[in-house]
């Protein structure tokens, strides 16, 4: 009797193994990747588009047959706009659904928080968005720009006499290490122009800060020295106050410009334009560039928000890390394509080299050894329908210098990734 | 003939703006500069519409090819428009324009300027063309020009005739000594002009933040002030607020667009019906379940917080929506040469003071308010006399969430509407009720232009960053000191 029932169960339990067996064949047939953006919390009002672009980029590439003969199917997990939880939920990618690439992250801080799991790991990350630079690890590919590909030229824009030769920099920032970092290295730049530290003033404010009447009017104090810019890297919803309060003190462009790095079309939603025409933003990319693969783009994506009943679908915008995102999963198939595997080594080296038609009109490469991309530069002015107009952009697109060689030490860094840097 | 002839007449300047336009359309960014530079210098009337036209980004109305501008050029058109409004009939256009010359002017614009300050006949005018005057003549040969311009100069308390007087005192620049003096007494004069400014906007900025957590923590302290309901949905009622007054804007645009100037109006009224509807159908269904557990409704309201914000995100978006300040809340009014009120922050000070009145008199002065009072006062004996506690506690909860709702209309005038926007006053409103003493309305009033004021003063001196952990370490020494905040309920009815 006994016998009888262990026999039983074993027979029970094989079928259950073959069954997930089976089962286990049946997903190979597609690839799995992760996305990790949040879809709640402080960062949603960023991070929740760049979510929906990966999934109409997936769907593009699985409609042309897929990558390697197999279907994408994506993973997408919500951090919550919570540092930790970001490595948490990056480890349960890697480890328990098994993805081959992941696309996430916007602030910096979640990006080092999940830099250690990728490395222990060795996943693969993709890294959308703009960021101050100082890291090059071999587990992550940066498709955002560095700082010599976005705030060095936009500096470089407002001192020039087309830009308003600006003698005076007022910079600021969002208290974290994005701005601290960037604004390092401008000051170090500067100095390099021959601005004096007394030109220079900069300030920061909390998260979420709302209530910036006492910056802007030292703003105007300090304009009243000399022909002044800001420079801001003032971070997510802030910014709708503090262009808000710009407006109703009077503070016009033609006097005191203000040049963003974290305003797009995305953040210029919540927003009326129409008293800030002419403040500037820096990126490698604006919905406005005109250029068949753009059109494609945008009308791509305005399709997929209306069919997939997205919020605000009739008002839908692309923007820089959108773009970024983009380029980023289509370089990552086409490398997977090239290497005939997802696995990350093999896929790492064929990226290398890689180069892809971007909507910003430009052919972008994947740089051979610093995992950044060659991006060109464009600064846009905002226009009364929220949208930029290109006033200056690079000829072609620029090599990242990830390690800045405006911050004493760069220079003995190798320029080649390297694990824990 | 004649008839043909006066047409061809007039259609000659009309002809010239026409190809003048056509040339600065087809011009190099380097010669547009240069040629507005030329204008500025020597207007002529009929270029005034080219100028206008081109303020707008094209050459002539109905044009659709777009002139590409930048701030250097705006900055140029903005200069000729003013030295070409100079040549207007219209006191105020001649004024307006002569403000803008003490920015722009340049030398080149000096013989001309010089012109028009000797035929000025308005005084207003003529006043503000000697110191747009002044500005140049600080350069001039002549020591007792600059003398003049420098006397001029010291009159007014703008912020940058610091700058060139500044300029002028550097060593070497000023030569006669009389002038260098009459600099030193003028610079001083408008610094202490300066100052006044200065004082004067961190004073009124004070009162604005003041005024702003204020009408935040309005509600709250009805809801725990009175009902004593540690309510953490607080900040999602002034966030339904207002996504009211976003509704109201949406459907007036597309319905009644005439009214659309109006629309924060207009909404007050919806945003106090919404979130009060909400907050009496909360307290109905989950709070009054909770009296008496603190801990309990701390994490139960807690809970409806996060439903209610990610309820919004599903119907709304995670994406903040845009509200936009009407026109009679844009701007400013200038005081003074380095100080503006912005309309928004004045009509809100006023708002704000008003609902601490209307709810005051609604508590102090109605029936219901003398419920509302007994019942928090003691809800045993209220209820023996025929009070219907459970009523009264849903009625003064509506209340407080309705009052939410309206200083989200408030704020959606000066910040963010998106999903998360209680979540940024929910902690200033408990510190405002906390630090005003629970239950009085009066303190809140104190503690809010209080922690306003504070905040205001600090930031200058150290920065948004460390005043804000400074005023919280204040206000946790004051707590420890005196728990029951700067007002409390004196007597023994309090148990």
């Amino acid at each position: 009797m006994k016998r009888r029932s262990l026999i039983k169960a074993f027979t029970l339990s094989a079928s259950i193994a073959a069954m997930g067996l089976s089962w286990s064949i049946q997903a190979a047939e597609t690839i799995k990747v992760g996305i990790l953006h949040s879809l709640s919390g402080t960062m949603a009002i960023s991070e929740t588009s760049l979510k929906d672009m990966a999934l109409m980029t997936i769907d593009e590439i699985n409609a042309k047959g897929g990558v390697n003969g197999k279907m994408l199917e994506p993973v997408v997990v919500d951090p919550a706009s919570n540092w930790p939880l970001f490595a948490e939920k990056s480890r349960q990618l890697l480890t328990q659904d098994k993805v081959a690439v992941v696309f996430g992250c916007w602030t910096s801080v979640s990006r080092k928080s999940v830099l250690p799991v990728f490395e222990e790991l060795n996943g693969l990350l993709f890294y959308p968005v703009q960021y101050e630079g100082e890291e090059m690890s071999p587990n992550v590919f940066y498709t955002g720009a560095a700082p010599n590909q976005q705030a060095i030229p936009a500096v470089e824009y407002v001192m020039s006499e087309e830009g308003g030769s600006a003698k005076r920099f007022f910079l600021l920032g969002t208290d974290y290490v994005y701005p601290r970092t960037t604004n390092k290295i401008l000051r170090a730049f500067l100095h390099s122009k021959g601005v004096a530290d007394k030109d220079i003033e900069e300030v920061y404010t909390p998260f979420g800060h709302a209530d910036y009447q006492t910056i802007v009017a030292n703003i105007k104090k300090f304009s009243a020295g000399g022909k002044t810019a800001v420079i801001s890297t003032v971070n997510g919803d802030s910014n709708v106050p503090f262009y808000k309060e710009l407006a109703n003190q009077g503070l016009k462009a033609t006097d005191v410009p203000v040049v963003a790095f974290s305003v797009g079309e995305e953040e210029l939603r919540g927003i009326d334009t129409k008293p800030l025409v002419g403040h500037l933003a820096a990126w490698n990319y604006f919905e406005s560039v005109d250029n068949p693969v753009n059109q494609k783009f945008v009308a791509d994506w305005k399709a997929y928000a209306k069919a997939k009943n997205l919020p605000g679908a009739d008002k839908a915008v692309t923007n820089d890390p959108m773009e970024a995102t983009y380029v980023g999963i289509h370089m990552w198939a086409q490398a997977a394509e090239k290497a005939k595997s997802t696995e990350v080594d093999k896929v790492r080296e064929a990226l290398a080299g890689q180069s892809f038609k971007a909507p910003s009109g430009f052919t972008l490469t994947m740089d051979k050894t610093n995992h950044h991309l060659h991006k060109p530069v464009m600064i846009g002015e905002i226009q009364d329908d929220g949208q930029f107009s290109v006033v200056w952009e690079t000829e072609q697109p620029l090599r990242a210098q990830p390690w800045s060689p405006f911050i004493p030490g760069n220079d003995k860094r190798p320029d080649y990734a390297v694990k824990g840097n | 003939m004649l008839r043909l002839l006066l047409t061809l007449l007039l259609m000659l300047p009309l002809a010239s703006q026409a190809s003048e336009g056509e040339f600065f359309l087809s011009a190099k960014p380097a010669e547009q500069a240069r040629l507005l530079e030329g204008w500025a210098a020597q207007p002529d009337a009929a270029r005034l519409g080219l100028l206008e036209n081109l303020r707008q980004g094209r050459i002539a109305e109905g044009d659709t090819r777009k002139v590409r501008l930048n701030n250097r050029l705006r900055g140029l058109i903005d200069n000729a428009l003013a030295s070409h409004q100079l040549l207007s009939d219209n006191n105020d256009a001649r004024l307006a324009a002569a403000q803008q010359l003490q920015k722009s002017a340049q030398p080149a614009q000096m013989a001309f300027l010089d012109r028009r300050f000797a035929n000025e006949a308005d005084p207003a005018v003529h006043a503000a063309l000697g110191l747009a005057l002044a500005n140049l003549q600080l350069g001039a040969g002549e020591p007792a020009v600059r003398l003049a311009a420098v006397r001029l100069l010291g009159e007014t308390g703008d912020p940058v005739a610091r700058t060139r007087l500044e300029a002028l005192l550097q060593p070497g620049v000023e030569s006669d000594a009389g002038v260098r003096t009459a600099a030193e007494t003028s610079l001083a004069q408008v610094k202490r002009k300066l100052l006044v400014g200065e004082l004067l906007g961190q004073a009124f900025s004070g009162l604005s933040l003041g005024s702003i957590l204020l009408l935040a923590a309005l509600g709250l302290a009805i809801t725990f002030g009175l009902l004593g309901v540690i309510n953490m949905a607080h900040g999602e009622m002034l966030m339904l607020g207002a996504y009211s007054t976003y509704m109201v804007q949406v459907l007036l645009q597309r319905y009644a667009p005439g009214a659309i100037e109006f629309y924060p109006l207009i909404a007050l009224p919806v945003a106090f019906a919404v979130s009060a509807g909400v907050g009496m159908a909360l307290e109905r269904t989950v709070i009054r379940h909770l009296y008496g557990r603190p801990l309990e409704t701390l994490l139960a309201t807690w809970g409806i917080s996060l439903i209610l914000i990610q309820a919004i995100r599903l119907i709304f978006g995670a994406q903040n929506v845009e509200v936009s300040n009407p026109a009679w809340l844009s701007g400013g009014v200038q005081l003074l040469p380095n100080l503006v009120l912005p309309y928004n922050r004045l009509v809100i000070i006023g708002f704000a003071l008003a609902v601490v009145l209307l709810t005051w008199l609604l508590l102090n002065r109605t029936r219901l308010g003398l419920n509302v009072r007994a019942v928090t006062q003691n809800r045993n004996m209220a209820a023996c006399c025929g009070v219907s506690t459970g009523r009264v506690d849903m009625l003064a909860f509506g209340l407080g969430s309705g009052i939410a709702g309206l200083g989200g209309v408030a704020l959606s005038q000066v910040g963010n509407v998106g999903p998360d926007l209680g979540q940024s006053y929910i902690i200033d409103s408990f510190l405002v009720v906390v630090l005003g003493g629970v239950g009085q309305l009066a303190g809140s009033l104190w503690a809010a232009f209080g922690l306003g004021i504070a905040n205001k003063l600090l930031e200058p001196q150290i920065g948004a960053v460390l005043g804000k952990i400074l005023i919280l370490a204040l206000i946790i020494l004051f707590i420890q000191k005196r728990p029951q905040g700067l007002f409390a309920l004196k007597g023994r009815v309090i148990d």
